[in-house]
């Protein structure tokens, strides 16, 4: 019996398929498991965003596949303004959730955490295991959503549960935004169609989520407390590990908050509790006699004290993954190694006093709103000393252009881009014109969508070889960069534009208004970059899949890295360090060390290689 | 490699910049007393950001185009970085963004901190789902008691007027907002049903308008016209065509219209609905 | 270097570049506990920081909660609902249950196993008894005419019980599993492990004890 108690943390090597490749609890294999979901879901968002933008540019148009797919949705192939909603809805709803918080933290950070600070595992593999199971749940039920409201059939199953889960509107699922702003997302069905069981199972989906994803943070928590290697103190960790470990912690945090408030809204729907709905509502030609007493604006509360600390987990990991690869490639230590560690941590805490910048006109008080602006802007600072440090670390460097490289330097680009219009919509009096307008939108996508997003083809470019022992190919991920970071700026940046004449966001048609006549061309110059920007992912995807088969076989340290895992075969035995125990003697980014041997020097390198 | 990459960012540097700077997309004209003060701030604003974005951007275009391996033979500087620069910069960025945010405050204080100036006219605004009710008190000054209970859309009682209420009497309820121009005006802003956001984008205002709270809002309009109003908050699947329009008056032409009983309103708000014209975009 | 498995790796010196001779000794230099390779030692806090971890969490969901509850408070429409008799009884059960952990660690840190075992079943028949007393509760609530639906302050009665008790059923359970085991002779590995088991899971339980009482002073004392 103590001999079987004595085995259970350390687990063998799986022999059956299902245990090594489907329930594993290997964190390698967890985590390529995350990345496989994000790469799922990413499609599933950008055919969305191409359907919305097809629809901007030509309104109207027949598209004979949706009139097939979704016919009441679209009928005779038109897109119908509820069907463009449903479209923002699951866009972000999937991009956010789905693609930026899943493949960042959950892929990246659950494959290399472990193996860079010399750990065999996480410290609790059953419940990592667990955590991405969990997240897989609650995808599919977010993909049932759009069944239940764009197929008649799963609608009908869907409606025999109740009055709230009335199904079937022909949308492709919720409307209400990625944000779910009650008491339209309260009200249910007579708040107009895709109000039924849609936003019931869109709620569900993130609260699963959000069960997942806090079950990752506390096993990323406690390993990297717990389990780092002889001589890995934390301040010889690679900042990969601190940009994981902060967003571990606002993941804690934060979900729990989003899980409180989708516990409320799910009860305000089908319990008849009003949380949110106040009392003397009039909707569709009738009272709502059964709700009173709640507030619209604390569910803005609770979902925006989640939904700012959830911009950084979807960046952090992107910051951590450019550091280091910017440190590798340009072979020169990162500039303020510890300027860096506490502007991400500076980053993260702060994010958590700034959510009422989303609320500046929602009807909150005007002087929380000047605080809020003011600790916004203050942000700003720890950002600038990393866009600053991340050139110092360029200055004097000997950069090599691989594809990792020029995606990290593309992160730098896109952030500084993205993030410094935060300081227009930061101040409250400016908000006045730009909130919900297209500027908005340009913002963010730019900052926490376009530049995470290259992030991650820069950790993907950069740790493929690791991961499974093959190269990706060069040509093909030049190719990918250059398109994208063409195409990304080709389509936020006019959206600025847009912004500035006073686009509001979340509109189906902008023919209604004379103000925005004169925007025709740039809308359609965004559909136009954004469907080829969209069809080059294509070579992405062929690249990942193709060169994991095909791919030029990787050595153990390709890039000449010298973090712990290009210390080990590629890809990684079992218990990543087949038994041996790495002992680190140096910080995380010692190249160019003058009079040492090579241009770089590993964190396992004996102390005499100095 | 290198070359190409910092040319590109250049480009695209100035790609961006010149759209900012050509102003060919840029905010319709400012109609509001604060409307200016918004334009200057933003003017302000977006020099600093514009000087922080093209520096950024030339500086991370410089080094990658300077930085590149040329040869195997030298090795990059070693170096793990600069206190002293690292204080610099941090100091000289958190002074402008600082002052930045104190200076982003002062219209929003001048409109939100203080009560809406005496001999305002006041208008209660009642959104619903893709349209929009303008509740004026008409020759009293009293508004009618209002009740939700007695909201009927079908039987045209928008705002739940109550027909008991002798305050009722000439009160009307018109779907265009119309003011008057070089008046402080005052808006109470609700819902009937989820939240939509009263938005003029030569106004250079927007708030939401949230079910069970009454916001009062103010601002002068010294240009009179006909503008579109748009909602700005997801409301429903006609959000997008969610439209009104706000009709600035001269003085007397305002007072003439708003001291009409209902049906008059009505049939007089439409002629001069037609008599103005939207500005030329 | 060839690709080598992971059992053939074991016995050679190193892999990869400047790779360092497998060390000696056990225990850590650095910063952190290891527990692979020869090393069998059991990293003894990571149940225990996990365990704070996990109540920082659930802190910020009940904080959230809370918050909530204070907000809708303020509002004009808020009707109190009177705290059932039920709940007084309940707060009772779960501070002496707190107490009655207390005891089982003392025992068993002790060697006394006959009387861990007694009070570990006496916390989990006081655990239960509270469950039950807070369904109890429920009951008078209904008797009292207030339901889920309806205003907030009778919706957040029945949302912090519920929820309240659906994180206290994990701590139930965890002490089930202690008491079921608790005939285990254990040596090595196996005991400290099942301390520090024992050790997060009392600490679950008081942090469970501390949470309701909290959740209870502010449906009573704030209305």
């Amino acid at each position: 019996m103590a001999e079987a108690i004595h085995e259970v943390h350390r687990h063998p090597a799986p022999t059956g398929f299902i245990r090594k490749y489907i329930f594993s609890i290997d964190h390698k294999v967890i985590g390529i498991q995350y990345i496989l979901l994000a790469l799922t879901a990413v499609i599933v968002g950008l055919v969305m965003s191409v359907l919305m933008r097809m629809n901007l540019s030509w309104p109207g148009t027949n598209w004979p596949i949706l009139g097939t797919l979704f016919p009441t949705g679209a009928p005779g192939g038109i897109m119908t303004p509820e069907f463009y909603l449903s479209l923002v809805t699951m866009h972000g709803t999937i991009m956010v959730f789905f693609v930026l918080t899943t493949a960042p933290q959950g892929g990246f950070g659950n494959y290399f955490l472990p193996i860079q600070i010399g750990a065999d595992d996480m410290a609790f593999p059953y419940l990592n295991m667990m955590s991405f199971w969990v997240t897989f749940v609650g995808f599919i039920v977010l993909l049932t959503a759009i069944l239940a409201e764009g197929n008649l059939t799963v609608g009908a199953w869907f409606s025999k549960l109740g009055e709230s889960f009335a199904a079937g509107s022909g949308t492709v699922g919720p409307i209400g935004g990625w944000t779910g702003y009650a008491p339209l997302s309260a009200l249910g069905k007579i708040a107009g169609p895709g109000q039924g069981a849609g936003v019931n199972l869109w709620i569900i989906s993130i609260a699963i989520f959000c069960v997942g994803s806090l079950l990752g943070a506390l096993n990323f928590i406690t390993t990297l407390l717990n389990m780092r290697t002889r001589g890995m103190t934390l301040m010889r960790m690679p900042l990969t590990c601190w940009a994981w470990f902060t967003t571990a912690i606002l993941a804690l945090l934060s979900f729990p908050v989003l899980l409180g408030g989708g516990i409320l809204l799910l009860l305000d729907r089908v319990a008849g509790t009003s949380f949110f709905i106040p009392g003397g509502l009039y909707v569709s030609g009738a009272l709502v006699p059964q709700h009173t007493g709640g507030s619209p604006l604390l569910w803005q509360h609770l979902f925006w004290f989640f939904g700012h600390p959830e911009v950084y987990i979807a960046i952090l990991p992107g910051m951590g993954a450019t550091s280091h690869i910017l440190s590798t490639f340009a072979r020169k230590p990162v500039f303020g190694y510890r300027a860096m560690v506490f502007a991400i941590f500076a980053i993260g805490m702060l994010g958590f006093f700034v959510w009422g910048h989303h609320m500046f006109i929602s009807g909150m008080s005007p002087y929380s709103a000047i605080a809020f602006s003011v600790l916004t802007l203050s942000i700003g600072v720890p950002s600038a000393i990393k866009t600053f440090n991340w050139l110092g670390t360029l200055w004097g460097a000997r950069i090599r252009f691989t594809t990792p490289m020029l995606f990290a330097i593309g992160f730098v680009s896109l952030f500084v881009a993205g993030g410094i219009t935060g300081l227009v919509l930061g101040q409250t009096s400016l908000d006045f014109f730009f909130h919900d307008t297209y500027f908005v939108t340009a913002h963010f996508h730019l900052v926490m969508g376009v530049a995470s997003i290259f992030g991650m083809f820069a950790a993907t470019y950069f740790w493929f070889p690791k991961m499974f022992g093959r190269m990706m190919n060069e040509n093909l991920g030049k190719f990918h960069f250059w398109i994208t970071f063409l195409g990304v700026y080709a389509i936020f940046v006019p959206f600025h534009a847009m912004g500035m004449v006073g686009m509001p966001r979340r509109y189906a048609q902008f023919g209604e208004y004379e103000f925005l006549k004169n925007t025709h061309g740039l809308v359609l110059f965004v559909t136009v970059a954004a469907i080829i920007t969209a069809a080059v992912q294509l070579v992405f995807y062929f690249n990942f899949f193709w060169s994991m088969f095909k791919g030029k076989k990787a050595g153990d340290n390709p890039w000449e890295a010298t973090t712990l895992e290009w210390g080990i075969p590629s890809p990684p035995p079992h218990d990543n360090f087949a038994g041996i125990i790495p002992e680190v003697h140096h910080g995380p980014y010692e190249f160019s060390v003058p009079g040492a041997a090579k241009d770089y020097i590993m964190q396992t390198d004996p102390e005499a290689a100095t | 490699m290198g070359r190409v990459l910092g040319f590109a960012i250049w480009l695209i540097t100035l790609g961006s910049v010149g759209m900012f700077v050509s102003k060919h997309w840029w905010f319709p004209q400012s109609i509001s007393e604060h409307g200016g003060l918004v334009d200057r701030q933003f003017g302000i604003t977006i020099i600093v950001v514009g000087i922080s974005f093209t520096a950024a951007q030339v500086g991370l275009g410089w080094v990658v185009w300077k930085y590149r391996d040329t040869s195997a033979a030298t090795r990059a500087t070693y170096s793990h970085g600069n206190n002293r620069l690292e204080v610099l910069w941090t100091v000289v960025t958190a002074v402008i963004f600082i002052s930045l945010a104190v200076m982003g405050q002062r219209v929003w204080a001048s409109l939100h901190l203080h009560a809406a100036p005496a001999g305002s006219y006041t208008v209660r605004v009642v959104a619903q789902q893709f349209s929009w009710n303008f509740h004026y008190h008409g020759k009293d000054n009293v508004f009618g008691r209002t009740d939700p209970t007695l909201i009927d859309d079908s039987a045209l009682n928008y705002v739940g007027l109550d027909p008991a209420d002798p305050n009722a009497k000439d009160d009307s309820v018109v779907s265009t907002l119309v003011i008057p121009v070089n008046r402080p005006v005052e808006l109470i802003l609700t819902s009937k049903d989820v939240t939509h956001s009263f938005f003029v984008p030569q106004l250079r205002f927007k708030q939401d308008l949230v079910p069970g709270m009454a916001i009062p809002v103010h601002f002068t309009v010294n240009t009179t016209g006909k503008f579109e109003l748009a909602c700005a908050e997801l409301c429903g699947m006609n959000h997008y065509k969610m439209k009104s329009y706000m009709l600035v008056l001269p003085e007397n032409e305002f007072n003439e219209l708003v001291n009409l009983p209902q049906d008059k309103f009505q049939a007089r708000k439409d002629e001069l609905l037609n008599k103005y014209q939207l500005p030329q975009y | 270097m060839a690709t080598v498995t992971s059992t053939e790796t074991a016995a050679k010196p190193g892999i990869g570049p400047g790779w360092p001779k497998p060390p000696g000794k056990n225990g850590s230099n650095g910063n952190g506990h290891r527990r692979f390779g020869g090393d069998k030692k059991f990293p003894k806090d990571s149940y225990r920081i996990t365990v704070w971890i996990l109540m920082a969490s659930i802190v910020m969901m009940f904080v959230a909660l809370a918050s909530s509850y204070i907000i809708l408070s303020g509002d004009e429409k808020w009707q109190p609902v009177r705290m059932p008799r039920a709940f007084l009884v309940s707060t009772a059960l779960i501070l002496v249950s707190s107490v009655t952990m207390t005891m089982a660690r003392r025992q068993l840190s002790l060697g006394q196993s006959g009387k861990y075992k007694a009070w570990l079943s006496l916390t989990l028949l006081l655990g239960i008894g509270f469950l039950a007393s807070q369904f109890k509760g429920w009951q008078q609530l209904f008797a009292a005419g207030a339901f889920l639906a309806g205003n907030p302050h009778s919706s957040f009665y029945y949302l912090f019980t519920g929820a309240h008790g659906i994180h206290l059923l994990g701590g139930l359970s965890a002490v089930t599993y202690l008491a079921v085991r608790s005939g285990q002779v254990l040596t090595g590995l196996a005991r400290e492990k099942r301390f520090a088991a024992i050790e997060a899971i009392a600490l679950y339980w008081h942090f469970m004890d501390g949470l309701w009482v909290g959740l209870f002073l502010l449906l009573w004392l704030w209305k």
